[in-house]
């Protein structure tokens, strides 16, 4: 058969089974999308390729398959660099297709031509140039195998427009990819298996961090089953959120500068410390000198580069989490933590008092309070897809995520504008879901012209915007350590009601408490995309905090009510 | 303290740029890099030398591995090895010193390779050492130009680095 590079891409995206690409065209990837017409694949024209990026992110953060972007030279592909970045921080399974000028001209400064592979190098699990056209189907079979595998993230094809264009006898080849350099398939010996054994019987204050490993590796049952055989509480990285049930009796909540103290506390008082999948990224450990000191670490996790990286650790076990953890369970007898857990609970009653769902009621909407609504409002049940901010942690804290996969949100690169694409691209992976967008009013309108994508798409997402009228979390900082000195941080937006009208979509505003669960449930019950408006606090922050490099047990906490107020059981 | 470190590598376009890139990026840095073919088509060898210590070598040993066109990493530095630095020396030779110049590299079991009325280009290959002193005794009589290859470095014994078709490092 003989097919141009760009049928031969269609070819083998297929085959791969890529049923949905986010893109924009232009000259350089011109042969690509006329190509696409004919192939059974959908296309999402997005309002920026940043959009394109962070919409193949969360298609891939919620179906567990690769999500592609396209775009073409020059700007179109660099437009796409903040979105590669974060699937790289993240370990999103992502792959990236850029057109290039014609082969000839690389490196004569063509119109429209950039360096795509130099400046996506340190920001991609690995990239590939292509000049020819025999090598797109290899390449790309190769891309997808790279992104999917090992810890996943994204590979980047930048395909020269002439490779595109020329035509060659074609047959699919699905021979085994084997690639000299690259082994995916690393597994502990039976000697560590033995050591971790060893290790978690003779312990005695043993505390499970958990991280996005697990839903990437699928072991959601096995931690659960660990957790329950052994008693072992389950602290939380940001994005190892809903990878354990929140609503489960060991489940302790988010670790790391805005977990709770409590949470912190159990952590520098264990003595063993068993790593699933994270990465003691600097949010999570505060100052690496006085991090859990007491406690032996074991590590769990695929990348080899990430042990011993930050914190040392006494035994790691380089592998697959879901196969590493099944070799444990096999041989792990059940044992019970009662003077532990109970140690833990006491410390929990301090934090109780402090929460915010327990202040008084005041006339103030706190956006703490809109999103515990919106938890009860769509019990618990629907996928929540963050922005970067205030919003971000008050969500982690209080939307209680119990079903895997149904958080999404960019934790390591920390990229304001990624809510509503990857909103997008989320609904699109899974259409039964019910998606919800919370973000910032700063974050909300970096990539707010994909409201339009979703118009023209019919894609339907409830958007929830905290708006407080600043960049909340830099005010917050500025409030802490810089003396209220609000430089640039006060942010005056647009009517986001009349926004989503000029995009045919349903805006709505919500000022008072008693308006928050109406308006949620108007929002589910419409068609198309939704926004509301919500007139938060202004100046509220983030509880409790643990300060950039401080120690992880000395956590800035919110002020004690006063008086104060009684649990109020319904909220928790 | 300084680490020699072998890397094998795909020999494919842009494999340089990305180990460079590594090195920048994760803030070492390079104190001598070489790049060359080895016995196997289609694999270059590259030795590099960072001034680092134990813990961060090991951590760039990882950080290679994760580079999808390495193959296999090795520190030589604590094993039994030989290290070889190739430099040529031009330096002015007069007719007063020409004997003396001659008689150095002869001591030295350097190379003139070539020769006009005012200058000789020597070749001189050992360890950094070697090649140190040797500069050090010629530089009082003038050097005119220098150029060094940077180490390459092969730990002794039958036993090849790359074995088998396949590294035994890890990756992920």
């Amino acid at each position: 058969m003989k097919l141009t590079g760009a049928q031969i891409l269609w070819e083998t995206l297929v085959r791969e089974g890529v049923d949905v690409v986010f893109g924009y065209p232009g000259g350089a990837n011109l042969p690509i999308y006329d190509a696409m017409l004919d192939y059974p694949v959908r296309h999402v024209l997005t309002r920026h390729e940043q959009g394109a990026a962070h919409m193949a992110d969360g298609y891939a953060r919620a179906s567990g398959k690769v999500g592609v972007a396209m775009a073409t030279s020059g700007p179109g592909a660099t437009n796409l660099v903040t979105g590669i970045a974060t699937a790289m921080m993240d370990s999103s399974p992502t792959v990236f297709i850029t057109g290039q000028v014609a082969s000839k001209l690389i490196g004569f400064d063509a119109f429209q031509e950039t360096d795509v592979t130099g400046i996506t190098l340190p920001i991609t699990k690995h990239n590939y140039l292509v000049t020819h056209t025999e090598e797109i189907g290899p390449v790309l079979r190769e891309a997808f195998y790279i992104a999917r595998t090992g810890r996943p993230g994204p590979v980047l094809v930048d395909i020269a427009k002439d490779a595109q264009q020329h035509s060659l006898e074609w047959t699919y080849d699905d021979k085994p990819i084997k690639m000299r350099g690259y082994r995916p398939d690393l597994r502990p010996t039976s000697r560590q298996i033995e050591q971790a054994l060893e290790m978690i019987s003779a312990a005695k204050r043993p505390l499970i961090l958990a991280g996005r490993g697990v839903l990437l590796s699928g072991a959601m049952n096995e931690l659960r089953q660990f957790a329950e055989t052994a008693n072992v509480p389950v602290a939380m990285t940001l994005l190892g959120i809903s990878c354990f049930p929140a609503t489960h009796p060991l489940n302790l909540g988010m670790m790391g500068m805005h977990g709770e103290a409590w949470v912190n506390q159990a952590i520098q008082e264990a003595d063993l410390l068993l790593a699933f999948g994270m990465r003691f990224d600097d949010r999570v450990t505060g100052n690496l000198k006085t991090y859990a000191v007491n406690a032996k670490k074991i590590h769990i996790e695929i990348d080899p580069a990430e042990v011993n990286k930050n914190v040392p650790v006494d035994l790691a076990l380089v592998g697959d989490l879901r196969d590493t953890l099944r070799q444990i369970l096999a041989q792990m007898q059940p044992v019970s933590h009662i003077d532990w857990l109970s140690q833990i609970a006491r410390s929990k009653g301090d934090s109780a008092v402090r929460d915010i769902q327990n202040l008084p009621p005041d006339d103030h909407l706190y956006a703490a309070h809109v999103i515990n609504d919106l938890w009860h409002t769509t019990s618990g049940d629907a996928m929540i897809v963050t922005d970067v901010g205030q919003h971000q942690m008050w969500t982690a804290q209080y939307y209680k995520q119990d079903n895997p996969n149904m958080w999404i949100t960019s934790g390591g690169l920390g990229t304001m504008g990624f809510g509503l694409p990857a909103a997008i691209g989320a609904k699109l992976a899974r259409p039964e879901a019910d998606v919800g967008a919370v973000a910032g009013d700063g974050g909300f309108q970096m990539t707010a012209a994909e409201l339009s994508t979703a118009a023209q798409e019919n894609v339907k997402v409830n958007v929830a915007v905290m708006n407080n009228g600043f960049l909340g979390m830099v005010r917050q900082w500025q409030e802490f350590f810089y003396e209220r000195r609000y430089a640039a941080t006060p942010m005056r937006s647009p009517d986001f009601v009349k926004l989503a009208e000029a995009h045919g979509l349903t805006g709505l505003r919500v000022t008072q408490r008693g308006e928050v669960v109406s308006a949620i449930q108007q929002a589910r019950q419409t068609d198309g995309t939704v926004v509301i408006d919500f007139r938060v606090e202004q100046e509220d922050s983030v509880y409790p905090m643990v300060p950039s490099g401080a120690d992880l047990h000395n956590m800035i906490r919110r002020p004690m009510p006063n008086p104060i107020a009684e649990t109020a059981e319904d909220e928790i | 303290m300084y680490h020699t470190i072998v890397a094998l590598v795909e020999d494919k376009p842009g494999v340089l740029n990305r180990v460079a890139s590594l090195f920048r990026r994760r803030a070492f840095n390079i104190e001598s890099l070489t790049v060359g073919h080895t016995e196997s088509p289609g694999v270059s060898r590259m030795t590099i030398v960072v001034d680092s210590d134990d813990q961060n070598v090991e951590r760039l040993t990882s950080y290679l591995y994760k580079l999808v066109n390495v193959i296999q990493v090795e520190d030589l530095t604590v094993l039994p090895k030989v290290t070889r630095d190739l430099a040529m020396i031009k330096v002015s030779a007069t007719a007063e010193n020409r004997t003396h110049i001659m008689q150095t590299v002869d001591v030295f079991r350097a190379r003139i390779v070539d020769v006009t009325n005012s200058s000789f280009i020597i070749e001189i290959t050992g360890d950094e050492d070697k090649i140190e002193g040797f500069v050090d005794v010629l530089r009082p009589l003038g050097i005119i130009e220098m150029v060094r290859t940077g180490i390459v470095a092969m730990a002794r014994g039958t036993s090849p680095l790359y074995v088998n078709g396949n590294g035994n490092g890890v990756h992920a």
